[in-house]
């Protein structure tokens, strides 16, 4: 065993000192399940919403229902582009793993497009909402509607900040270590999104048209 | 079984888990299923509402492993431990939050006589 993680580490190779490259790798690590770790409250902090959501799904107030606000072909739409995007960027983290910079960068750019147009859609179906008079001032559905579907949509806009810092970041300086470690952790925070975005389809949407 | 498994690390550069393109397709391809089923019997109504209710959220429980496994890339390994023993402890947590929450709040609309 020991021998099969001694080769695997060899294997690591990224032309600097290897113990150097080592040491770093741990801290990188350990940064990274710190990461986990802030994402796992981040976890709890979207239960509590679905909790607030279940509670106030059926408060209309004499507005809309879901099923007579909800366009699920849109939302199949917005589904389609965070589902491509998390495997254009788990095609980056293979690129970063190879250590090809040009498609690090270009997988994140194809991720960075498609999560843009999750959120261009997003807006687009906010705004529409709102300017029907069905705003989250509407009614307790449409209120736990709003900060559950834009608490989301607020995370997918902070992971498209730290994707264009990132882009930025490989092309000046490369593919450093530090800039793995930051990549793995950009790369557990977009799927923990989709993660998020799963839940969010069959409870908000599906559950409230069937 | 476990010897496999280390082979496939060896292969593929460092110990630490973090996939091939072949686990990443399978996890795309698995998601798109898992997906266009529950839309598509919510779109089209074939089965009972009931029935419906229940695919829909058994493939949202399958898709979310299925997301944990191929993306994120949790596993038995002695690497991803404590990111399981920490996953499971937030996965408590939310199950009570939500669970007790939704359950003290229907009981007292319930006991109110509210509808």
């Amino acid at each position: 065993m020991s021998n099969l993680v001694f080769d695997g580490a060899k294997g690591h190779d990224h032309g600097h000192d290897h113990e150097h490259d080592h040491g770093h790798h741990d801290a990188g690590e350990m940064k990274i399940y710190g990461f986990w770790i802030y994402l796992m409250t981040d976890c709890i902090l979207f239960a509590s919403i679905f909790a607030i959501y279940a509670v106030l799904v059926n408060n209309v107030a004499g507005g809309p229902a879901g099923h007579d606000i909800f366009e699920l072909p849109y939302v199949l739409g917005e589904t389609a582009c965070l589902l491509l995007s998390s495997i254009t960027y788990g095609f980056a983290m293979l690129a970063m793993h190879k250590g090809n910079k040009s498609g690090v960068l270009g997988w994140l750019f194809v991720t960075f497009l498609f999560g843009l147009g999750f959120i261009g859609m997003e807006i687009n179906e906010f705004h529409l909402l709102i300017s029907e008079g069905y705003g989250p001032n509407r009614s307790g559905f449409l209120s736990a509607f709003f900060t559950l579907v834009g608490t989301h949509g607020l995370h997918v806009t902070s992971g498209l900040i730290w994707m264009a810092i990132m882009m930025y970041q490989v092309s000046k300086h490369g593919l450093t270590g530090t800039n793995q470690t930051r990549l793995s952790m950009l790369s557990l925070f977009w799927h923990f999104l989709d993660v998020v975005w799963i839940c969010v389809f069959t409870v908000v949407y599906l559950m409230g048209t069937i | 079984m476990a010897n496999s498994h280390h082979s496939n690390d060896a292969a593929s550069h460092e110990p630490a888990a973090h996939g091939s393109f072949k686990s990443y397709m399978v996890g795309f391809v698995l998601s798109i299923i898992l997906t266009a089923i529950p839309f598509g019997l919510v779109m089209f109504p074939t089965i009972s509402k009931v029935a419906t209710l229940w695919v829909v959220l058994v493939f949202a429980v399958v898709q979310v492993i299925v997301h944990l496994v191929y993306f994120l890339h949790l596993d038995r390994s002695a690497a991803q431990r404590n990111n399981v023993i920490a996953f499971a402890f937030a996965g408590l947590v939310i199950v009570l939050l939500v669970g007790l929450s939704t359950w003290i709040m229907f009981s007292i609309h319930t006991a109110m006589m509210a509808k």
